[in-house]
């Protein structure tokens, strides 16, 4: 919606690169490890001197295409490596080694829940390899450009949606999702802080009902998660702007500024017009055998979907709270762990949901509780040892410092009192205190047991067991 | 270490060919250490072998002929340096060739031109003239080039020596400074066909740093044969053209003899497109070039030649001043011919050619034919300055020589005959990985053409 009342959909796709899990770069032996001192990862072959050749790595291969199988991809038996030619200065040979015309997958899809939408599924064009370039560094050095070249050579997949992403919240939660299957199946770390997944996106603009693609401009330098719904909503609404005042949108890359929240174009001196693709000659066709693509298959884990799935058949979860739990494998891994502890799976799904995530979000996301301990708590729940108020400060208390739960429950005076005799004690007293409220009762204001209750509790210092207090107040008040 | 201190005097003696980059005195000093710790065991021990400066090594640095690379110290060395020292042989300086292994005469050196050894006012061919002006006269008797079009057996065949180009993916490429990755090989040169082979079967066979290269064992050495006996040897009427040489085609016809006369079955071959293979070279190797060479833009390493904080002007002044002519050349065609709506009307459909080229010598070799020979260069030695200024006709000094790298095949070009007192070579092109047999049958011409009289 604008101002001028008419409705206008975004049409978006993302173009996201992602930094493979592996020991070695893509064409050379030096480590990828991130955070060394600057161009102490180098080596001939990724600094580009001259005579240095490149050598595939098998290991980034592999990752590769096990990530194409995830999206569901059609793996090529047979593809191409190209090379991409532009200068600038943190690109060292002059050209990118990458894949063009014969990727290495495509036509996969990625299912995802859009807030607008509901259940969604983006196509994934295509999957491709390629080498990172290094990185240019602009703001060490008054008045010059600092470049470091460990990042130069590293394997990255380049995976391309369909323009299907309908606005800047649904882009996000594509991203969101896509970072969850490939986290899951463990072939990359997908932190956007440290480069390890970058995203462009393409947008364009149309009046509802509209078919027709029209002209998209490409959103680079989105260099953090929370800034891809935010950069996209500025770069939707300036081409709203522009069409509705009258003017049209011309196809060029817009860079996004984090701290001002805009976009601004990129100066044409810094685009490359013509990247004069061509095979690379000094990589042969990469050929996968179906041998090869069968074992990264089998190193697959179960995906997300399949995973939640299976939590909703096998412990009768509702597909929101199966959802929240295979959100990533850690979780996932958790919640089974406590169910077998062994622990009653809806019980387990609410404290990991509630409890465990809330306390793993305070702390670095670990989940602190071991899950035996966990089963343990809820056990004690449900045995009526421990009220829920109770259990919670338990679990804080094993999350902070350990422990065996019921042990630690004792020595915070924690466990429910279900001797009679003591309980009996607690209502005469408090009967005793509130007469009018017992005439009151006696009277048919029903509505007063949870004051009377609440008042046991308190005598008791929470230590009462509500269930059997109320049995006690009731059979004292008909009295 | 006389020996070494030999090897020096005799290069430095060869001076006058400006065939030699290396400063007699690093020179010197490096063949005493290498000599010191050179393996005796090994089957080229003491063997001094000059190396053209676009192969990376440790003693010496690699400017490639280009004002661009100058003062360049690589900091590895080619796998093909790294067999060589394995196998005792000294590394004899680094020799002068066309800028970027770029040319058919070694006139475009940012270090000027070598002169020929037996005429000092013709060039000795190219880009590997050094290398080939070195054993002619007699400096060293074998020396590593690199051949991408020619480039090791036209020079071969203007200095009167022999010169090896193998299969495509016999001998590693790493440490060899790239002009057509899909083209460039590294040659041999030798003053008999046995030192040119010897020094191949020690640089050959599989190297995990060079994909293209072929996982095979080094190419092992056949014996001298007694005759030709079996051998089919094909002549492309390609070419023998009306108008070559009537010198170059009476040596090539007294060749010819010469092995009908030790047995070969000798049979007129057709290799239809040979007339469509330099134009579809002069499109693969500067495309491939453009981008092999956009490295050199004085961001890492070579020399800067402007100070200005743009990076766009450093780019322009450094490749601008630092590469030559003929670089710049190539490097425009290139970039062209890859652009964006040219692509497909010239490398897509050089590519193509490229296949039907290579077509056409397997469509040869499935009819019986083992080795197929030819004149190696239409002519012998031209004039310096004759046709620098004229590129086409430089380029067509390769007509003879591009197929093989087009078609990725092995071939020799070994010495017939003279004109005038110029060499001439005779080429024998064989198949695939089949070196083997393409060296025993220039064992046997070579033992029985008589190399330096008249034709």
């Amino acid at each position: 919606m604008s101002q001028t009342g008419q409705h206008w959909e975004t049409i978006i796709g993302l173009e996201t690169h992602v930094q493979l899990r592996t020991k070695s770069k893509m064409f050379c032996g030096c480590s990828t490890a991130f955070g060394a001192p600057p161009n102490t990862q180098v080596c001939p072959v990724c600094l580009g001197l001259p005579g240095a050749l490149p050598a595939a790595n098998g290991a980034a291969i592999g990752l590769a295409v096990r990530g194409a199988l995830a999206f569901g991809c059609t793996v090529h038996p047979r593809s191409i490596f190209a090379r991409k030619n532009y200068f600038y200065p943190d690109l060292p040979k002059g050209y990118q080694i990458s894949q063009f015309d014969q990727p290495l997958a495509t036509q996969g899809t990625l299912s995802f829940v859009s807030p607008e939408r509901g259940a969604v599924t983006a196509t994934i064009v295509r999957l491709h390899l390629e080498e990172d370039a290094g990185k240019s560094i602009h703001d060490r050095f008054p008045k010059a450009t600092a470049v470091d070249l460990n990042r130069s050579g590293v394997p990255l997949i380049e995976i391309v949606s369909g323009p299907d992403l309908r606005s800047p919240a649904e882009a996000r939660a594509y991203l969101q999702t896509l970072k969850q299957l490939l986290e899951y199946i463990g072939i990359s770390d997908c932190d956007m802080e440290k480069g390890s997944l970058r995203v462009d996106a393409n947008v364009s603009v149309r009046r509802v009902g509209e078919t027709v693609l029209n002209t998209r401009t490409e959103v680079k330098n989105i260099n953090a998660f929370s800034f891809v719904e935010k950069a996209l909503t500025v770069e939707r609404d300036r081409q709203i702007a522009l069409v509705e005042s009258g003017g049209s949108v011309t196809q060029q890359t817009m860079l996004y500024d984090s701290k001002e929240n805009t976009v601004r174009p990129q100066r044409s001196k810094e685009e490359s017009h013509d990247y004069r693709y061509f095979p690379e000659p000094d990589l042969p066709p990469l050929i996968l055998t179906p041998e090869f693509v069968a074992e990264q298959q089998s190193e697959l884990p179960e995906l997300p979907g399949q995973k939640r799935e299976r939590f909703m058949a096998q412990y009768a979860l509702s597909r929101e709270h199966a959802t929240v739990l295979t959100a990533s494998r850690a979780v996932a891994d958790y919640f089974e762990n406590v169910v077998r502890a062994p622990a009653e799976p809806q019980a387990a799904a609410n404290w990991v949901m509630t409890e465990a995530l809330a306390d793993a979000k305070d702390h670095q996301e670990q989940l602190r509780v071991a899950p035996g301990a966990l089963a343990q708590i809820i056990a004690l729940v449900k045995g009526g040892t421990l009220s829920n108020q109770a259990a919670k400060r338990v679990f804080g208390e094993v999350a902070a410092k350990g422990g065996d739960p019921r042990t630690v429950a004792e020595s915070l005076g924690l466990v429910q009192v279900a001797d009679t005799n003591v309980l009996s004690g607690w209502v005469t007293d408090v009967l005793g205190a509130h007469p009018t409220e017992v005439a009151r009762y006696k009277n048919g204001e029903v509505k007063l047991m949870p004051f009377f209750l609440g008042q046991v509790m308190r005598a008791s210092k929470g230590k009462a067991d509500p269930k059997l207090a109320q049995r006690v107040l009731e059979e004292k008040l008909s009295a | 270490m006389s020996d070494a201190k030999a090897v020096a005097d005799r290069l430095v003696k060869a001076k006058r060919l400006n065939a030699l980059l290396t400063p007699p005195k690093d020179l010197r000093k490096s063949l005493l250490a290498q000599a010191a710790a050179a393996r005796p065991t090994g089957v080229l021990y003491g063997m001094p072998i000059a190396v053209k400066d676009n192969i990376c090594t440790l003693e010496f640095t690699t400017s490639c002929g280009s004002r661009i690379l100058e003062g360049y110290q690589s900091p590895f060395e080619a796998t093909a340096i790294s067999k060589l020292k394995a196998a005792g042989a000294l590394i004899a300086g680094k020799t002068n060739c066309d800028e970027f292994a770029m040319g058919s005469s070694t006139e475009h050196s940012a270090y000027g031109r070598v002169v020929h050894p037996l005429d000092k006012s013709r060039v000795p061919g190219g880009s590997s003239g050094g290398s080939a002006a070195l054993v002619a006269a007699g400096a060293v008797p074998a020396a590593l080039g690199s051949d991408t079009g020619g480039s090791v057996r036209q020079p071969a065949s203007f200095c009167g020596v022999v010169g090896i180009k193998p299969t495509y993916g016999r001998v590693s490429r790493y440490g060899l400074v790239a002009f057509g990755s899909s083209l460039d090989q590294i040659g041999v040169f030798g003053r008999s066909v046995h030192d040119a082979a010897r020094v191949l079967s020690v640089i050959s066979g599989r190297d995990s740093r060079d994909s293209t290269c072929e996982d095979r064992d080094p190419l092992r050495l056949p014996t001298v044969p007694e005759s030709l006996q079996g051998f089919v040897i094909g002549l492309p009427r390609e070419y023998f053209p009306p108008e070559l040489d009537p010198a170059v085609r009476r040596a090539c016809d007294r060749a010819i003899r010469m092995m009908k006369e030790l047995g070969a079955a000798v049979r007129e071959v057709s290799l239809p497109h040979t007339a469509y293979a330099v134009p579809t070279y002069y499109v693969i190797a500067p495309a491939e070039a453009s981008s092999n060479l956009a490295r050199y833009d004085g961001v890492r390493y070579g020399p800067r030649f402007d100070g200005s904080a743009d990076i766009r002007a450093l780019y322009r002044a450094t490749r601008g001043q630092g590469f030559g002519a003929e670089v710049r050349r190539r490097i425009l065609i290139g970039t062209y011919v890859l652009s964006a709506g040219y692509y497909d009307a010239y490398y897509r459909k050089a590519q193509q050619m490229r296949a039907l080229i290579a077509q056409d010598f397997r469509n040869a070799f499935d009819r019986g034919v083992d080795l197929l020979f030819t004149p190696t260069v239409p002519s012998p030695a031209f004039k310096a300055g004759e046709k620098l200024n004229d590129p086409i006709s430089m380029y067509m000094s390769d007509i003879f020589t591009v197929t093989a790298n087009l078609a990725g095949l092995p071939a020799i070009s070994l010495p017939i005959g003279r004109v005038k007192g110029l060499p001439i070579g005779g080429q024998l092109i064989g198949q695939a990985f089949l070196e083997d047999e393409m060296i025993e049958a220039a064992y046997a011409l070579e033992r029985v053409v008589p190399a330096t009289d008249e034709a």
